[in-house]
């Protein structure tokens, strides 16, 4: 009867072990940023552009929507998102902040003549600081809040055109 | 007088293990348990690139402002998830995990002795 028992124990642990090893190595082991969403971004401090004027939470939340763009002149797939980022200029319930990223500001400027500018609201992160506290990990990143401050989506990468879709969808609703 | 030498005695000494004990944490000590989310299994304390060297900016400027190690990896998980740091913290996902092992000693434990008294007999 023991025997029985023991046997079924180990039978038990292996098919345990089994499947903590089918769930572990099934699982994503890249960073997502599913957990980001629903949550409240607190403590915005954003540093305006021209005259370094601090931006926080209570400017932002004026509006119904707002999208919150990291990029900078150095980065190629910014170039690429750019137009996408000018459609949106046109939507009315969304307000555009863009925040230049490590970059140096002669250069950003030069950017934004050539390829114009969407923005409503430009910020400077000289090092890069602001954007820890939207999770940003590296540019172009952009995010989408509401109101109340709380994200709906982060969007890794360039803006593609079914990005566009969505936000404008968002916005509408 | 010999009051007052005390307090000031008593109120130097707290001051200075206050004191002590915000500038006694090791930034390295967080940098080796933060993961580099960019990187292909590297610390942000091994990694030398853009995202690692902000990162240790920030855990830098916080321990200046006094915030505990907890309130530091807690600033970070809120803003990139779990993922970030090596040593996750107890939760409802993780807790077989953690458990599994004091499991297993128990089991053993009772099969061991299970075991050992059916010999006698």
């Amino acid at each position: 009867m023991q025997k029985k028992i023991i046997k079924f124990t180990i039978f038990i642990l292996i098919i345990f072990l089994m499947g903590v090893f089918f769930i572990g190595l099934s699982k994503d082991t890249f960073y997502s940023t599913k957990d980001l969403v629903g949550k409240k971004i607190t403590g915005i401090e954003l540093i305006t552009f021209n005259d370094e004027k601090i931006f926080t939470e209570i400017d932002i939340k004026k509006n119904k929507f707002i999208l919150i763009n990291f990029w900078a002149s150095w980065c190629g797939p910014c170039k690429i998102e750019h137009p996408i980022l000018l459609k949106l200029q046109e939507e009315k319930n969304l307000r555009l902040l863009g925040v230049n990223f490590k970059d140096k500001k002669e250069n950003a400027l030069l950017f934004l003549k050539n390829l114009g500018n969407p923005y409503n609201n430009l910020f400077y992160d000289k090092i890069g600081k602001s954007a820890v506290n939207f999770g940003i990990y590296g540019i172009p990143e952009s995010v989408l809040l509401n109101k109340d401050l709380i994200v709906i989506k982060k969007f890794i990468g360039p803006l593609s055109n079914s990005d566009f879709e969505y936000i404008k969808g968002v916005i509408k609703r | 007088m010999k009051k007052t030498s005390i307090y000031i005695f008593i109120f130097l000494f707290y001051f200075n293990n206050s004191f002590a004990e915000k500038v006694s944490i090791d930034p390295n000590n967080i940098f080796k348990n933060l993961r580099c989310l960019i990187c292909q299994g590297q610390s942000v304390a091994d990694s030398n690139s853009e995202f690692a060297q902000t990162i240790k900016i920030v855990v830098n400027d916080k321990i200046q402002d006094g915030s505990s190690e907890k309130e530091i990896y807690d600033f970070l998980i809120d803003k990139y998830g779990e993922w970030i740091v090596y040593k996750p913290s107890l939760n409802k996902e993780n807790l077989i995990l953690w458990m599994l092992p004091y499991v297993i000693f128990i089991v053993g434990g009772i099969m061991i002795i299970m075991m050992l008294k059916n010999r006698r007999y």
